[in-house]
This record gives C-alpha cells, structure tokens and sequence, in this order.
C-alpha cells in the first residue's frame, strides 16, 4: 500500500488518536477549571496539527526513498521561510537567513536518509539543520554531534510509533503555549542565542515529561534492533 | 553500561539551543554518546527548537528560491560537510573527529608524575583537553574559576564523595576545590572541559597514600 494512504489508514484505526487528550489535561490539571475552554481548543488544533506533521512525515519518505522532487518542493514552501524567519530572529540579516534556509533544504534532500520520524517530527529535524548552520555561519564554530546509533533508522518504522510522536510533538506545543507568556518568551530567547548557560539554568517547568519517554522507548528498540 | 552522573538539564538545553562553547558541545556530544538517557533528553529538547520553527513569523523567501533550491539539489555536498566515520572505540567518534582517530593517535604530553595531557583544537571561550592519570595517581591540585565538566572515558575516578566510571560526568564550578584520584584498577582518561583558564597549584601530583600501600 501507498505510504500515504497507510498513514491515513493508521490515522483512522489507532484508538490513541481519538484518546489523546489525557497528557495535556493531566499536565495542567489544576488550571483546568479557567482554562477548559482554551485546553479544549488547543486539543482540536493539536489534532489537526499532529494530522499535519504526520503528512510532513510522509512527504519526507517521498523524498528519502523516490527522490522525490515535488516532495520537496511542498516542504520547502511550507518550511523555508519559517527557517528564514527563525534565522532572522537568531540575529542573522536577510540575506544570510535566506542563503542559510536554501542550505538547510538542500541539506534536508541529501541527508534524508537520517531523517528518524519516531524520534524526531519534520519541524524538529529541520530545526536541529538550522541550529547547526546557525552556528557554523555565525559563529564559524564547528558543532560536534553525537555518534549516530549504529545503523541509523530503520526503513520502516512502525507507522504507529510515527504517529505517537507527532502527537507528542503537539501536546508538547500545546503545552508550551500555555506556559505564562514570561517562561515562554526565556525560552524563546534561550532558542534563539539571547540567553547565557546561567540564565537557562534558572528556567524551569518545561513539559518535556511524555515525549522524552517516547523517545527514550524509540532509542531502546533501535538499540535491540542493532543487536 | 550503567551511568550514574549524568548532564545537568540547563547543559543539555543549552547543547539543543546551540548557544555552548565549542569545547562544551564536544563534551555533551561525548556523553551522550555513551547515554541514551542525556540523548532522549537532548532530543526532547530539539522538540522544543521544533515547535518555535513551526510557530515562528514566517519571512517570505525571493522569487525563484524554489527554482534556485532545485536546481541545486543534483550537486552533491561538499567534502567538509561529509563526517569521516570512525569506528566507535575508548573514544566516542565526536571526540575521535577532533583527535582524529582513538587513543593511539592522542598527542599526548607529560605535565608530571606519568599525568599526561593533549588539548584539543576547538574555539577559544572554552578549553577541552584529554588527561591521562595513571592507576592510582591524584590529579595536580587546581581551581578554576568557571564550570569545569570532566567525562570519563577508561578506568575511573574517585573525589570527594563519588566514584565515576566510563560516560559518567562529574561538573564542579568553581566554588569546589577538587583533587580526583584515579582509581588503582586502570590509567583513568578523561575528557575535561573549562570555561576559565584552569590553574595549577603545584605540579607534583600525589600519589595516594593507598597506592603506595599496596
């Protein structure tokens, strides 16, 4: 069957997708009670939003395993100017941030191969790219990486497992958003270079809980499959 | 391998957000080598990194990037952009880029009582140098005035409170005065990693009284 379709196939039949809504309301349970109509909200948008990055997902199988250039073009228009703009916002001028943004995409298409969706959403992966030459090109510092595991990702991860990241990837978003607006701005500026090593020890609280576990279980089968 | 010491959770943040000295990244990329447990951490944090890419203002790109973009993905990446690959030895391949090869290939030079030391090439707001401390052998005393991270690669150490094997990290800043003493069982090797010039006091490290025991 067509990736795709088999996507949207899991979409449909995993329980776990109408079920999500239980890590956001337990993380902010005792803040239900005024913001019910808002957690609501942020669960509909966190849906479609995962719906969303697991259509990314997709997209990038097409372009690791067809060399698939309309692939990429749909990933491009949706992340280049959002690298351009994060480039911008980390202190580089237009200019660069835009050069910078064709690099992270070509380097998108030739290192697609490494691209693991049970431990990373597109957004994600795409960050860690722009991070890299962010400080490659304003820094020029090279940034030591850690050794890959063995044999990278599989070739074909459990759809499932694919579509419980995305989810987490959400919940973490939605999360993050209802953060009070001052821990989220220290957050944003620690992302964007604006904050010292002390300054980023004194944040605290990110919701990091359920998705450092998912990730945690997605590098434990890839360590058993190595054996 | 079981590691108890692990990276603090500013240090893994700051790793994911890019803002770490040169010499610090390296020590992070090292351990987490070793540690599943720093890597979930780190990668949780790239989630974060993700999340700002996907909700940032977007700025639009010129006419004809995509075109532009295209075109240039049949040319293939330049050398520098392809990582040699070493194979995972006592030095996990980030630090086997920088030595350029494992241990038989570490420059090593003597500062007293068998200590050795090589200092790696990496920008200049941060300091990582190997040190190989003979079974047994105390390192020199010394302060420092920032954070130092110290990862251990073979053998082990003891300080004050603790013992640290291989892929444990011990961070002091600079308010501890240390003197870590290589544990008999085997020459300890360790990566060590200072924000601040690091200062010795004496250059004849002790021998511990209980190596001389024996």
């Amino acid at each position: 069957m067509h990736v795709m379709s088999r996507i949207k196939c899991m979409l449909v039949t995993t329980p776990s997708l109408q079920s999500s809504r239980l890590p956001v309301t337990l993380m902010f349970s005792d803040r239900c009670a005024s913001q019910e109509h808002k957690t609501s909200e942020h669960e509909k948008l966190s849906r479609q939003q995962a719906t969303k990055n697991v259509e990314w997902v997709a997209e990038m199988v097409r372009v690791r395993d067809q060399r698939d250039r309309k692939a990429f073009a749909a990933l491009f228009t949706h992340f280049a100017p959002r690298i351009k703009g994060f480039l911008i916002k980390s202190g580089a001028d237009a200019a660069m941030a835009e050069e910078c943004a064709q690099d992270v995409m070509t380097t998108l298409w030739h290192k697609a191969a490494q691209f693991d969706p049970t431990r990373a959403s597109v957004a994600t992966w795409i960050f860690t790219i722009a991070r890299n030459r962010r400080i490659d090109m304003l820094r020029r510092q090279r940034r030591p990486e850690p050794e890959d595991l063995t044999w990278g990702p599989e070739p074909e991860p459990d759809q499932a497992d694919v579509i419980a990241l995305a989810q987490e990837t959400d919940q973490l978003k939605a999360a993050m958003e209802m953060l009070p607006d001052v821990q989220r701005d220290l957050i944003e500026k620690a992302y964007f270079g604006d904050l010292s090593q002390a300054e980023i020890a004194k944040i605290t609280g990110l919701p990091l809980g359920t998705i450092k576990s998912r990730i945690r279980l997605a590098l434990d089968r890839l360590r058993h499959a190595m054996k | 391998m079981s590691i108890k010491h692990h990276l603090d959770d500013a240090t893994l943040m700051a790793y994911a957000a890019g803002t770490l000295p040169e010499a610090f990244n390296l020590a992070v990329a090292a351990h987490v080598s070793l540690c599943d447990d720093c890597r979930a951490a780190v990668e949780s944090y790239d989630a974060v990194g993700g999340t700002l890419v996907d909700s940032v203002a977007v700025a639009e790109l010129s006419d004809q990037s995509l075109e532009r973009a295209l075109a240039r993905l049949d040319v293939p990446l330049g050398e520098a952009a392809v990582r040699p690959s070493f194979k995972s030895g006592t030095l996990p391949e980030p630090l086997q880029d920088y030595v350029g090869g494992d241990l038989e290939s570490i420059k090593w030079r003597p500062i007293g009582m068998g200590v050795k030391q090589a200092i790696l090439n990496t920008s200049r707001d941060a300091t990582a140098r190997l040190l190989y401390i003979p079974a047994g052998v105390a390192m020199p005393d010394h302060s420092h005035g920032g954070t130092e991270m110290t990862l251990v690669l073979q053998g082990a150490f003891f300080d004050e409170d603790d013992r640290f094997a291989r892929g444990d990290v011990e961070i002091a800043d600079g308010s501890v005065t240390h003197t870590p003493i290589a544990d008999i069982g085997e020459d300890c090797i360790c990566l060590a990693v200072t924000d601040a010039p690091l200062e010795f006091k004496g250059w004849l490290p002790r021998i511990m009284q209980r190596f001389v025991g024996i």
